[in-house]
């Protein structure tokens, strides 16, 4: 190689090596290079880190936990500012000193609410906090600690579909709960509600879960006269039909509280008509005495709901039996989804308990269910018609091969 | 002789009876169908004047609910009144002049976007057509 | 027998003077069928011109109330199973009778090609029938599309893009026959063209030769069995009536399907919808469908699939002109190779036809 050319690499790598060299210097994290090599509880949070929502904006070890990162040595490191693992005590206010200023959390998220600390003290966990109750949950409990999600991403401790696993780590544990008197089947009846099966079946994020109807960072169960009111936000038929029903001033004089007497808290699952009078669960027995006038009216109407049920089932099935030979059936599957609306509309009437209301729309769904069973009935005579027109022609078929086999055959022995 | 004559009967007999029931099918095929409106494809779904400003109605569109609105600055508008949250019929609320889903409280605006509540789509639009005094309701838009 | 016949006498007289088919009826009454342990596989041929038959007729009705724009088509047809009288029986022959045509043209054409029907002087009709078949298949994958529903649009979709995959030629094929870049509505017109007249004037010209050869050459007989050893059967009455019996089965057996298991409208088609999950061809096409998945992505640098479908290609080629290959079947020899081939074929369109039934999830 010529002189000059090995002079002119050497000159050229210098600068590089001392970028290099300044480049290593300042992305140097000295706490994670450290705790990475250590093992168990004390390597996971620099293992994790990397995924945590604020290394995403930069934020580092040091910003929550003090310290110098640019130093090798432990004692370096572990400088004047450095404050170690934080108590039980001490995180909400290391989380509030932050998502509290609204001025600091601007630069970052300007949307965000800085208000979470100031409802996490009116909560039962918060004022149990306040009282210096160690076992109650803290920030970090629900959201995690290094490796913090955003709510709406799937691998968020409080994203919807697992937020009730988050909350029954505590509540589902008789241990922790017996000192409360709290009860701990709340997760397990809500696995079997109609609005889990919506949640975690449908994949319908709008579905409740706790944080839904107990609040957030206040989370409070709604008391007895204000669950009504919790429903009500995503059930407004009903609820404005249950204050226009005599049922409303009975329930409030004898301090029941509305929708949870009947349709209970966690355990919610699909109404069915075999709730009234006389049914299967019947909820009316609770306050009404079974020889009374109304419980007969109600046991009456139980028994209409369950025969248009049955109705819609069985033409239903006939309609698919009769589409899947072949005939055109698409204004039929119209009136029967109309009665089926007809249907739910009548039934949630009961909420309102004006029986005239109800009997009209259940004669509503009861004639749209006739004409429905009319076109059911004229198409199941145009399959039979059809079979017919086969038996006739294949017959003729066959009777015409026979005729050829004949006429051959005679000719044959004419000859 | 006899049974010559037998089995020629025989033949013409078969053959015309098979040609007949083979014939008469293409037959009715042929004779002209009362047509049937189309439903799939335009739907008569009201007359000019049959609805007041800021009101509306439900009609039949293929094998589904419709909604016909006729708004208080007088236009009409068409959307499928199938819920896009768990299929309840959508309604029209003139107290707010928006669409609402009595189930869970679904609610979209005058063009069928989601307000508030559960839906997680906006309702099919439908192509709508003054023709003279009625209001015709045809495929999808788009 | 006194008036009678001389009634009929006098109109056949009638007909003779002004048609002079004398001479065509002397040769129907001559007309003899080979007999022989293999003379089975004849009622095929006949069994495929009576499908065809009956796929004219219920054509040819089906277009009284066919609308072929994607705003009506799939609408007329609704019509025609729901508001037209016996509207769901003449569709689901025309359906049902294209499915069986193309299972009998594929056993046809083997059994010929096992029996070396092909050897001089029938070469022409062997190339004749090659040419229907590619036709008879063109009419399947085009009446396919005509109802528009989601089945037809997306299996049209992939059937097209194995089309535009034909090396050097393969892009403007694509774009001839859809007739713009998409399946759009000029997609449809396009079908509809072919569908109703070019591929029934082109099935026209070449069966009518293929039919013609036939009647002046009879029909071949296997190789080994001589002429004037072989026995003829009268084509009038006996092998007519065979014939018959055969037609009016297949009749009955066409009627029990189409009652019992009417052809579906299904949903109509929506171009901006995703592909539905395991969307394949019409069965016939499936073995080809299968092929091009399971072929390896590149084979020494070059797509496997230009290959697969080249290799098929000259497949074609060569199997539309065996009988100026088979020097042996020339000679009258019986070529072991020929067996070979056939069986191998056979036994390749079967199993790839069943593997993409039996294991429709199957991805590359």
């Amino acid at each position: 190689m010529k002189e000059w050319f090995k002079k002119l690499i050497f000159l050229l790598s210098l600068p590089i090596f001392l970028a290099s060299f300044l480049y290593a210097q300042s992305a140097r994290n000295s706490c994670l290079s450290c705790h990475l090599e250590l093992e168990g509880s004390l390597a996971a949070p620099a293992q994790s880190f990397s995924r945590d929502i604020h290394a995403q904006f930069g934020l580092s070890c040091a910003s929550c936990h003090g310290g110098n990162p640019l130093k090798e040595e432990i004692e370096e490191a572990k400088d004047r500012s450095f404050k170690g693992k934080f108590s039980r005590q001490a995180i909400p206010q290391l989380c509030a000193s932050c998502h509290a200023d609204a001025n600091y959390m601007r630069n970052y998220n300007p949307s965000i609410r800085v208000d979470q600390f100031e409802l996490y003290l009116t909560s039962r966990h918060g004022q149990a906090y306040k009282n210096g109750d160690l076992k109650a949950a803290i920030c970090t409990d629900c959201h995690g600690v290094h490796q913090i999600q955003r709510a709406n991403m799937p691998q968020s401790s409080i994203f919807p579909w697992n937020l009730a696993s988050t909350c029954s780590r505590c509540h589902s544990d008789p241990d922790l709960m017996k000192p409360y008197g709290l009860a701990t089947n709340q997760a397990e009846d809500y696995r079997a509600s109609v609005h889990a099966q919506a949640l975690y079946e449908k994949k319908d994020l709008s579905a409740p879960t706790c944080n839904d109807c107990h609040g957030n960072h206040g989370a409070l169960p709604p008391g007895v006269s204000s669950v009504a009111n919790v429903c009500r936000q995503c059930h407004p038929s009903q609820a404005e039909l249950f204050t226009q029903s005599p049922h409303k001033k009975a329930f409030d004089e004898a301090r029941i509280s509305e929708c949870e007497a009947c349709h209970g808290n966690h355990r919610i699952t699909s109404p069915s008509a075999e709730m009234l009078a006389g049914g299967k669960q019947d909820l009316c027995l609770q306050c009404h005495s079974s020889d009374s006038s109304l419980y007969q009216q109600a046991s009456k109407l139980r028994e209409k709901f369950n025969s248009l049920q049955n109705q819609i089932e069985s033409l239903s099935s006939r309609l698919n039996q009769v589409k899947k030979k072949g005939v055109e059936m698409s204004e039929a599957r119209y009136e029967l989804q109309q009665a089926h609306s007809f249907f739910l509309e009548a039934r949630n009437l009961i909420h309102g308990l004006s029986f005239p209301e109800i009997e009209e729309k259940i004669k509503a769904t009861s004639d749209k269910l006739n004409l429905v069973d009319n076109v059911v009935l004229a198409a199941e005579k145009e399959i039979r018609y059809r079979k017919t027109g086969l038996v006739i022609a294949t017959t003729f078929l066959f009777l015409l091969a026979l005729a050829l086999l004949l006429k051959v055959r005679e000719r044959r022995n004419r000859v | 002789m006899k049974r010559r004559r037998f089995i020629d009967l025989f033949l013409i007999g078969s053959g015309l009876g098979t040609f007949l029931s083979l014939l008469y099918p293409v037959f009715r095929y042929l004779m002209p169908t009362p047509r049937k409106e189309e439903v799939v494809e335009q739907v008569v779904a009201a007359r000019i004047g049959e609805l007041a400003p800021n009101s509306a109605k439900i009609f039949r569109f293929g094998a589904e609910p419709a909604l016909l609105i006729f708004t208080r600055e007088g236009n009409y508008l068409a959307y499928s009144a199938v819920c896009t949250h768990l299929t309840c019929t959508v309604g029209y609320d003139s107290s707010t002049e928006t669409l609402l889903c009595p189930c869970h409280n679904g609610r979209f605006n005058l063009n069928g976007e989601v307000i508030s509540g559960p839906p997680p789509r906006p309702l099919r639009r439908l192509n709508l057509e003054i023709r003279g005094e009625e209001i015709v309701v045809w495929r999808e838009r788009g | 027998m006194a008036s009678g016949s001389k009634g009929k006498n006098k109109l056949l007289v009638y007909f003779e003077d002004r048609f002079k088919w004398s001479k065509i009826a002397e040769l129907a009454r001559k007309k003899t069928v080979p007999k022989h342990s293999l003379s089975y596989w004849q009622y095929f041929g006949g069994l495929c011109l009576f499908l065809f038959i009956i796929q004219v007729i219920t054509g040819g009705l089906l277009l009284l109330h066919y609308v072929p724009s994607i705003d009506r088509a799939h609408e007329s047809i609704q019509f025609i199973m729901g508001q037209v009288k016996f509207g769901w029986l003449i569709r689901s022959v025309h359906s049902w009778s294209a499915n069986i045509l193309i299972g009998a043209i594929f056993v046809h054409m083997f059994s010929t090609f096992l029996l070396r029907a092909y050897r001089p002087p029938r070469e022409i009709t062997w190339v004749t029938g090659t040419f229907l078949l590619f036709i008879f298949l063109a009419f399947g994958f085009s009446g396919y599309l005509l109802p528009w529903n989601e089945l037809s649009f997306f299996a049209t979709r992939v059937g097209t893009d194995l089309l535009g995959q034909i090396p050097i030629i393969g892009g403007s094929l694509k774009t001839f026959v859809l007739g713009g870049r998409e399946i759009s509505g000029a997609t449809l017109s396009r079908f509809y063209w072919f569908h109703v007249a070019l591929l029934p004037l082109a099935a026209l010209f070449f069966l009518g030769i293929h039919l013609y050869l036939i009647q002046i050459h009879g029909i071949s007989l296997p190789l080994g069995l001589k002429q004037k050893k072989v026995r003829e059967v009268p084509f009038f009455p006996d092998f007519f009536l065979s014939e018959s019996v055969l037609w009016l089965t297949v009749l009955a057996i066409i009627g029990l399907l189409c009652v019992f298991f009417p052809w579906e409208t299904g949903e109509k088609a929506n171009p901006f919808a995703p592909t539905p999950a395991g969307i394949r061809p019409e069965w016939y096409f499936t073995f080809l469908f299968t092929t091009l998945k399971l072929v390896p992505g590149h084979i020494l640098g070059i797509e496997g699939e230009k290959i697969a479908l080249l290799f098929i290609l000259l497949a074609c080629f060569f199997w539309l002109l065996v009988p100026y290959w088979d020097r042996k079947g020339q000679k009258e020899q019986k070529n072991p190779l020929i067996t070979v081939i056939g069986l191998t074929v056979i036994i390749y369109i079967l199993v790839f036809t069943l593997i993409t039934y039996l294991f429709p999830g199957y991805k590359k």
